[in-house]
């Protein structure tokens, strides 16, 4: 069964995002009322064979960690679901 | 002595590097990201550029390469490994140093000329230079604003291994000569065992009176274990 993997990779809370303040200055230009703050991450799709869900997730925790972030600056949520 | 400098697809300070150890009477050879093998008396070098155009993250791919374990294990025999730029940003991807390279606070890419201050000679990389010494070093990077945990400045402090910050030119540490944001005006650190050093600035750029300046030769030739001509 073919899976998809939707990791999506943000900057730590601690860590600056000036392309989000970059952006956020942009709508207070465009004038646009209210936005507090502007957080730029990553949204990466993985099309995957299935298999047993433990050991698949498991797996994608790991290329997630040691790849798709890095854990001195992002974290990382993964979604798991079914179809292509 | 001889270095490899390795050549990641989209480097592009490789051949400027082999070029300033030459001038430094220094034996280079460019090494091909696919290679798998470090001579035990090699020094290593990891050149600036884009590698891998930067995707994912910058030196996030490199870090992958058939190379890397041979660079690892070098590092770990105590040979010489010198990232620089790029080269700094995939030794902190792949763990040889801590932290991350993040974008720069102001977003600009800045290329231009650096102040460093040399803050301790007690590496083979400083050895050329005083306590306090200020260089002039060029910078040329979008992403080189070094970040780290609270515990590992604090260590890297304790240890000395912060061997050169951004400074202006009376040589003072103050924010407003900081290009990138940088935690602590980290320009340059090492790992504990002193033999890595990762930093921002291009040396190789900076060896030869006709580049406009010589500030860099103590760095490489440092890097090759050839100490200060008194």
């Amino acid at each position: 069964m073919k899976m998809k993997a939707i990791v999506t990779v943000t900057l730590k809370p601690s860590i600056l995002d000036p392309q989000g303040e970059a952006v956020a200055h942009a709508l207070q230009n465009m004038g646009v009322k209210g936005v507090q703050s502007v957080r730029i991450g990553k949204h990466i799709e993985l099309e995957i064979e299935g298999g047993e869900e433990k050991a698949l997730r498991a797996k994608l925790e790991e290329i997630s960690r040691e790849l798709l972030s890095n854990p001195v600056m992002e974290n990382f949520h993964l979604d798991l679901r079914a179809g292509g | 002595m001889r270095f490899a400098v390795i050549q990641f697809p989209g480097s592009n300070c490789d051949q400027d590097c082999v070029h300033a150890l030459q001038v430094l009477g220094q034996e280079a050879r460019l090494v091909w990201h696919q290679e798998t093998k470090i001579d035990p008396e090699e020094g290593v070098i990891l050149p600036g550029g884009f590698s891998y155009g930067d995707y994912l993250r910058c030196g996030a791919i490199a870090r992958f390469s058939p190379i890397m374990p041979a660079v690892k294990a070098a590092a770990g025999r105590g040979q010489v490994v010198v990232g620089i730029c790029n080269g700094f940003q995939i030794l902190c991807e792949a763990g040889l140093l801590p932290g991350a390279l993040t974008r720069n606070e102001g977003l600009h890419f800045r290329c231009e000329k650096a102040y460093l201050r040399v803050e301790t000679p007690a590496s083979r990389f400083t050895s050329h230079y005083v306590t306090g010494e200020t260089l002039t070093i060029p910078i040329a990077h979008g992403e080189g604003c070094y970040r780290a945990s609270p515990e590992i400045l604090q260590e890297l402090e304790a240890q000395q291994r912060v061997l050169f910050r951004y400074c202006n030119a009376e040589g003072q540490v103050v924010p407003e000569a900081n290009p990138n944001g940088s935690s602590h005006n980290i320009a340059g650190i090492c790992n504990a065992g002193r033999n890595v050093l990762g930093m921002m600035p291009h040396p190789e750029r900076c060896c030869e009176a006709e580049m406009g300046g010589t500030d860099g030769r103590g760095i490489l030739l440092g890097a090759a274990g050839i100490g200060r001509k008194i």
